[in-house]
């Protein structure tokens, strides 16, 4: 049984239309990364999953009893709220001392635990919110553009830190992410999304999409190169069905 | 010994003191003080409710801090132009209440004592309420703390963890006009906002945990009532303002002491 099913979800907010006719699957263990262009509806969508958001037509049945991971894009902790990292872990339930270490020991940093949360750095942060995560023992990780403000070698290392973590919990992981040629190494499922889903398979099958390029365009050469394989009649295909997008959003 | 008036004045204001210190933590992490001080303007018109059906001017009080602590509730899920709603509900129901006071026919009332509290003339009755009230504040956030603190970091954080972050909002609300209706004897309505938010803002300096914010300012508000209420009886200056005096000296000695100390970290 899938994880999180969504069906024919279309998400509005003011008349303005931000999801339409996204149905998609999560199953037990894979991972599964969302692409799209700024404005996509990407962060949208994923609060749809995490029930943050009641999407306007549509249904999204979740496991019973799932236990979600989250690692939102950021978190702004008001200045005035004093938070050390080992008090956040602990946040909305306290976890002992050790199991809080082992946390941090996975994500990578083991010796924050008695500092700020205002006064971590960028990957720090990020890293504190992934043992926080991991601490549910969740059968599914979320992460929304979580290697933001990383250069790209930190960017690497994080999402080798969310395999180990992957690993060792077996748990299914999605992401959110422009950075393609990074995340699309490690995906089992791309899902290419701009308002709804252009095109979804494998990183090989999307990044060969006519659908993927006409939204990355020229920019991701690197990721393109890195994908591209022979793949005939994709083209074809792509492109009626980039048509077809085209009329309905023009409806 | 309850018969002595300032030991009844100090109960009632360390009760308050307390409910409002841990619950004004809240209010200064998520900038809720305008919030506060349109529940607690509007508390004026629970006054002129409370008189012209003559009830008890707590259960008044309550009742319209509540209500409009949930209409504000229900329209800051609009997100825009909050501030402007807020201002409009906070000095409309304040007019309103003001206008509506005296036009409450026979009793002549001081109206200051609804403005700025008259904690010396408090009843062994009024007492009684204050705690109880100060008691459900502090059990519910005793309760809720951990939920709260998530809700307040992050809506959809605390929604991924299956916490519904509206129902936390709720509850802050409800509680914040529970402050009120206690407050209202001891600092009025003018000056509630004060007694919220100025505990806590002291006790932001060298605390490195929420509780140890919340357990401080708890401590400075207790101290700020003790210290106002002397200065008062000393003085013969309004109580009230007394209290709301003392805390803003205890922060601004924490401000000073906060800012020696980071200085005093720098050099060798």
């Amino acid at each position: 049984m899938s994880l999180i099913s969504v069906r024919g979800v279309e998400v509005a907010i003011n008349r303005t239309t931000i999801l339409q006719d996204v149905s998609m699957d999560i199953e037990p263990g894979e991972i599964v990364t969302i692409v799209g262009p700024n404005g996509s509806g990407k962060s949208t969508l994923l609060r749809v999953l995490i029930g943050a958001l009641p999407p306007t037509r549509g249904s999204v049945t979740r496991t019973p009893g799932l236990r979600l991971g989250y690692v939102p894009q950021k978190l702004a902790i008001d200045a005035t709220l004093p938070l050390t990292a080992r008090r956040f872990l602990d946040l909305p339930h306290r976890v002992d001392t050790p199991a809080a270490h082992k946390a941090l020991v996975v994500a990578g940093v083991p010796d924050v635990a008695d500092r700020q949360m205002s006064d971590l750095s960028g990957g720090q942060f990020q890293r504190v919110l992934l043992a926080r995560a991991i601490l549910s023992r969740p059968q599914l990780l979320i992460l929304d553009e979580a290697t933001q403000g990383l250069d790209q070698p930190g960017a690497a290392r994080f999402y080798q830190q969310i395999e180990a973590v992957r690993r060792n919990l077996n748990c299914a992981v999605l992401m959110v992410s422009h950075e393609l040629h990074v995340v699309m190494a490690a995906s089992d499922r791309v899902i290419c999304l701009n308002g709804h889903i252009c095109c979804e398979g494998t990183p090989e099958v999307v990044s060969a999409a006519p659908a993927y390029r006409e939204l990355f365009g020229t920019g991701t050469g690197g990721a393109l190169a890195l994908y591209r394989h022979d793949h005939d009649h994709a083209h074809d295909h792509g492109h009626n069905h980039d048509q077809h997008h085209h009329h309905a959003t023009a409806d | 010994m309850l018969d002595d008036f300032l030991i009844r004045a100090a109960f009632a204001a360390i009760g308050t003191a307390l409910a409002a210190s841990v619950l004004g933590c809240f209010v200064v992490w998520r900038r809720m003080a305008y919030f506060g001080d349109a529940t607690a303007h509007a508390a004026i018109l629970g006054v002129a409710i409370a008189l012209a059906l003559d009830i008890s001017v707590f259960a008044g009080v309550a009742f319209v801090a509540i209500i409009v602590a949930l209409l504000i509730h229900r329209l800051s899920d609009r997100a825009q132009g909050t501030d402007t709603i807020l201002g409009v509900l906070a000095h409309g129901a304040l007019a309103f209440g003001l206008v509506a006071v005296t036009l409450i026919p026979g009793a002549r009332i001081n109206l200051d004592a609804y403005l700025f509290g008259d904690v010396l003339t408090v009843s062994r009755g009024n007492i009684v309420v204050i705690w109880l009230g100060a008691a459900i504040v502090l059990t519910t956030l005793w309760w809720h703390w951990s939920a709260l603190l998530t809700a307040t970091l992050s809506a959809d954080l605390a929604t991924a963890s299956g916490i519904d972050p509206r129902r936390e909002n709720l509850i802050l609300t409800l509680l914040m006009a529970a402050v009120v209706a206690v407050a209202i004897k001891v600092v009025g309505a003018l000056l509630i906002t004060a007694l919220l938010v100025i505990p806590a803002a002291s006790a932001r300096h060298g605390a490195h945990t929420p509780e140890a914010m919340a357990v401080t300012a708890m401590a400075v508000g207790v101290l700020s009532a003790l210290a106002g209420l002397t200065l008062a009886v000393r003085l013969d200056t309004p109580a009230g303002p007394s209290i709301v005096c003392a805390a803003v000296v205890i922060y601004a000695l924490a401000t000073i002491g906060g800012k020696l100390r980071t200085i005093g970290s720098y050099s060798p």
